[in-house]
């Protein structure tokens, strides 16, 4: 299949979440006293959740510019290593232009799609991909904020699980194929939880998801580390794709056939016993 | 809101493009360190669980209506389910336990 077709269909689960999503922050928006068209390009410039929600009540409040900037780097912190992450995963076709250009549609979502491919992500792809989630975010936050409180909050209530759905979907069969990633899953769980009710300091959703993440992480980089194949290569580096492979196929392929399964199971097992 | 807008806009979106584009174009060569591309391999699905538990809990009117969405999505992914399918569901039965409590 043609590769940015490709990409558009694996964005429209994306694009229809960011629709329900965004659909509030339109509504907040003109509450906040925004006209419609600017609640709308803020939507079209930023293409965060939380920043935007927390940019806005800034705005709202005629905060400093100060205050703005260390929300956002806080909030949006955990994009940078998003992007590290997907820095590694992208082919040839991202020069500095393509990732300048593309820099911004970085968001959780086209973030978690795209690093949970078993290939190296194309350009084309990655703009098929991008597409329909920013038309369903800029869109969603325009029909929020033409029509204002409309869907009853039963629907609107029902809607905002709609991406941590999205998520338990991505990371769940990786888990269910490496062990490796249920031990990283349930470590970034369990601190997630930590911070989220421990009393003794605050902490912003942005930083927390750094920490666990890292922490988790690199408790699963000692212990399971990667076959290593790709560190004489001369930057094709195939090597990347064949061991992440075994964990990351897992996003489009549905009830993935047995033997994938075995195979990938089998590869760490190798890697503990060869550097365990 | 006139000027300002736009100043804070512009605040806002050169810090959140910045955040993300830096680190993108910095690592644009493959990073040799297997130590670190062991640990990039398991951040996509550590940063998706912190996200998810336990905010997804706190993202509806009760807990008893989230705690249906989260195990709706989580018996649906377990089935190998697609991303659209779990959304979905685990969509509805936030909305039908919703009704009821």
């Amino acid at each position: 299949m043609n590769s940015l077709r490709k990409g558009m269909i694996d964005g429209l689960p994306i694009g229809l979440g960011y629709l329900a999503v965004s659909f509030s922050f339109g509504i907040m928006g003109t509450n906040a006293g925004l006209a419609i068209w600017q609640t709308v390009l803020i939507s079209m410039t930023n293409l965060t959740s939380a920043g935007q929600f927390a940019g806005l009540n800034i705005m709202a409040a005629a905060g400093s510019y100060v205050e703005m900037i260390v929300s956002q780097l806080v909030i949006n912190s955990r994009y940078s290593l998003m992007s590290v992450s997907l820095s590694q995963s992208v082919d040839k076709s991202f020069s500095t232009k393509i990732r300048i250009l593309f820099g911004q549609f970085v968001t959780d979502e086209i973030y978690a799609v795209a690093s949970s491919r078993g290939e190296e992500i194309g350009r084309r792809y990655f703009f098929g991909l991008c597409s329909l989630p920013y038309i369903g975010w800029s869109l969603g936050t325009l029909l929020g904020a033409v029509s204002g409180d409309i869907l009853p909050a039963s629907i609107s209530t029902a809607l905002n699980v709609a991406l941590y759905g999205m998520f338990i979907a991505i990371v769940i069969p990786p888990m269910k194929k490496a062990l490796s990633v249920t031990v990283v899953v349930i470590i970034s769980v369990a601190l997630s939880i930590f911070l989220y009710f421990q009393p003794f300091f605050e902490i912003s959703s942005g930083i927390s998801v750094i920490i666990c993440a890292i922490v988790s992480s690199v408790v699963g980089a000692i212990f399971f580390p990667i076959k290593d194949e790709a560190s004489d290569e001369n930057g094709e580096a195939p090597g990347y794709n064949n061991e992440t492979s075994a964990l990351k196929d897992e996003a489009s392929d549905d009830n993935g056939g047995a033997p994938a399964k075995d195979t990938s199971v089998s590869k760490l097992n190798d890697k503990e016993v060869h550097h365990g | 809101m006139g000027n300002e807008f736009f100043i804070y806009l512009a605040v806002m979106t050169l810090s959140t493009y910045l955040v993300r584009t830096i680190p993108f174009v910095a690592f644009s060569r493959k990073i040799k360190s297997r130590f670190i591309r062991s640990l990039l391999t398991y951040v996509p699905y550590a940063v998706l669980s912190a996200m998810t538990v336990p905010a997804i809990f706190f993202s509806t009117d009760s807990l008893i209506s989230a705690t249906a969405g989260f195990v709706t999505a989580l018996i649906l992914s377990l089935c190998g389910r697609s991303l659209i399918t779990v959304a979905f569901f685990s969509c509805l039965s936030v909305f039908v336990i919703g009704l009821f409590c």
